[in-house]
């Protein structure tokens, strides 16, 4: 029996906005999918975004849903988490939103450890405005103001977010379905910061000036490249070249959770 | 029984008026001359239960005071003016969104970095017209540490009942001023909270304006899913680029300011009866302003004083109304012309109207004003 989605998408909010092949349907699945297996209510779930192509997924889904300035998802998703603790948090966004404009906010909301789930499509590219270099664009790629090549280097936004001191973080990429949901399960169900990056395609914008003929030459060089942790172990340096690690790359159950220290902020405050 | 009284600095008044107001929230990021009001809202607000957070910078510190006002809490930052340049993104956020929260600007010379640690009033302008996009804007503009406390209770009060951002700005004389406060008995200043919505969660629209000017604003986590966005859209909170939806949207929210100046509106006028001439001066400057007229008047001099407490919306009527009645208007301000221009427009050429300002870090004082009063006349 087909999976029902149904339920989670807003009545009549569909279609949605991205380009055929365009890889964030299928990490929205993947969400519903996952909040579906943790049973989150979604009144008491505020999913919240910033701009571009991947931060417009929050409004098709039945929840609390933040679509807020480019960049601020992590600020205001804090600001939700800090005043009401009970609330199920989920930030969505692409690559530049997230580490570029967003980028102070992402790494301080790893620093801090707040209970969250952040699911940063990286597709490496700014797509809604047409395909410019983000700072996840590979070195030497063409984007529409990289006409000679990207000269920047890249962020790896997962080694970023250990580095910030995320708690949890996971990577997988949109030609894994069945692993965006078992990943965005275990970071809602971790107590603290989750990232869940998904390596994504955007054929539109980053595909079509980089030689890929299709989603489907795009798809295969996702399954080519990520390279999950346990395979991983058994590879040479040589073998691992070119490749991304995929899975559960990192977690740490003992750093204290914010708003857990907020709350033995309040007890001290009131003489408990 | 005596009333509970107090020596405070400006900036603790504030920290006190939110409280009083049922404030729960502060996002901030340390900045001078506001950093008091973050340092007395992180003792006390954790005492009430509320949350106390430093964010990483200007801008988070914004967000999360709309984050922490969309579960229902009462949300409040402090900062000055490059913190305030930097919030101004997400105050359009607010105005569009409409999500109440109250920003004070403790008002330092500039631009830029510009001083730090000395007073300034050239922020009146950025209040109204900071952030980018059509919008209406309430601020208001405090001259005492007691009415620092009052004014930050009704900028909450503004803030809930409009569903919208309330600036308090004052400048950092009034800011780091030490005064007598009385504290006000719960129930001796009104206290507004926001109006939680009638229909049912099914019926629901965060914009639907067929009740009123101002739609009730359910809280996240409540029994109300609903969308939030910066971009316009519809009475249902989806985006939309329907000419008709999007003009009466941008037009409501603008209109719901504009169509209550008599709710929001409030000033102070002083001898201005009689007045030839009328000083025009707001926040630490009309400390001064008072004084000039004082001695103005033992000199034979008609001088008034007329002292906007809401800056904006702008006092238009009154102020059209003494134009029409002095001779002169002398819009005394610690800047090099701001709230002149507003008062030179709606003057239409009634009086003579002139400036006088300064930007040097030093108060405007009271012979300063009252040497343009004597050139003017």
């Amino acid at each position: 029996m087909a999976y029902d989605y149904e339920k989670s998408i807003r009545p009549g909010k569909l279609p949605h906005i991205w380009c055929p092949g365009c890889g964030h349907g299928i990490v929205m699945k993947g969400l519903i999918r996952a909040m579906d297996t943790c049973e989150l209510d979604r009144k008491n779930t505020a999913i919240v975004s910033g701009i571009g192509c991947a931060s417009r997924l929050p409004g098709y889904l039945d929840a609390c849903t933040l679509h807020t300035a480019h960049g601020r998802a992590a600020a205001f998703a804090t600001g939700v988490k800090m005043a009401k603790p009970q609330m199920n948090v989920i930030c969505v966004g692409g690559d530049g939103d997230g580490t570029a404009i967003g980028g102070n906010h992402f790494i301080h909301a790893c620093r801090r450890n707040i209970d969250m789930t952040y699911v940063l499509m990286n597709n490496y590219i700014y797509g809604m405005t047409g395909g410019q270099f983000s700072p996840c664009t590979p070195t030497g790629d063409l984007a529409s103001t990289t006409p000679y090549g990207n000269p920047d280097p890249i962020f790896d936004i997962s080694k970023l977010a250990i580095g910030a001191g995320a708690t949890f973080v996971a990577r997988t990429t949109a030609a894994h379905p069945r692993e965006i949901d078992k990943l965005i399960v275990k970071g809602i169900q971790h107590k603290g910061m989750a990232i869940i990056e998904v390596i994504d395609d955007c054929p539109t914008t980053y595909g079509r000036r980089n030689k890929f003929r299709s989603v489907i030459d795009m798809m295969k060089r996702l399954k080519t490249e990520a390279v999950s942790v346990k395979a991983a172990a058994k590879m040479t340096a040589e073998q691992l070249e070119g490749k991304f690690l995929t899975g559960v790359l990192f977690q740490d159950t003992e750093k204290p959770e914010y708003t857990v220290q907020y709350a033995n902020v309040i007890k001290k405050a009131q003489g408990a | 029984m005596a009333k509970k009284v107090a020596l405070l600095q400006g900036n603790e008044a504030c920290a006190q008026g939110a409280l009083y107001a049922g404030c729960k929230f502060f996002g901030g990021y340390p900045i001078t001359p506001s950093t008091e009001v973050a340092e007395v809202l992180s003792v006390e607000l954790p005492k009430v239960g509320g949350k106390f957070i430093q964010m990483e910078d200007e801008i988070a510190a914004m967000a999360s005071v709309i984050g922490a006002s969309l579960t229902g809490a009462k949300a409040i930052t402090a900062t000055s003016g490059p913190g305030v340049s930097l919030k101004q993104e997400l105050i359009g956020y607010a105005c569009i969104a409409e999500v109440p929260c109250v920003i004070i600007n403790v008002m330092r010379g500039g631009p830029s970095t510009g001083m730090p640690t000395g007073p300034g009033q050239s922020d009146v302008m950025q209040a109204m017209w900071g952030t980018h996009g059509d919008h209406a804007a309430i601020a208001l503009v405090p001259d005492s540490c007691q009415e620092i406390f009052s004014e930050t209770v009704r900028a909450f009060n503004l803030a809930e009942k409009y569903r919208m951002p309330v600036q308090v700005l004052y400048d950092e004389i009034v800011g780091h001023m030490r005064e007598r406060i009385e504290f006000p008995e719960p129930g001796e200043l009104e206290v507004i909270d926001r109006e939680a919505p009638s229909v049912s969660p099914e019926d629901y629209k965060p914009y639907d304006s067929t009740k009123g000017q101002v739609p009730p604003l359910a809280a996240f986590g409540s029994d109300y899913k609903y969308h939030v966005t910066g971009l316009n859209k519809a009475d249902d909170g989806f985006p939309t680029t329907k000419a008709s939806l999007v003009d009466a949207e941008e037009r409501r929210q603008i209109d719901k300011v504009m169509d209550n100046i008599a709710d929001i509106e409030s000033y102070e006028e002083y001898l201005t009866e009689d007045a030839d001439v009328v000083i025009w001066a707001y926040g630490s400057t009309s400390r001064s302003a008072r004084y000039a007229v004082n001695e103005l008047r033992k000199e034979g001099i008609k001088a008034g004083l007329f002292r906007p407490i809401t800056l904006w919306p702008f006092p238009a009527k009154r102020t059209a109304e003494l134009a029409e009645q002095a001779k002169a208007i002398v819009v005394a301000e610690m800047n090099l012309g701001q709230m002149v221009l507003e008062v030179e427009r709606v003057a239409k050429g009634n009086c003579v109207v002139v400036h006088e300002g300064r930007v040097d870090g030093d108060p405007l004082n009271p012979g300063q004003i009252m040497d343009k009063v004597k050139e003017v006349l």
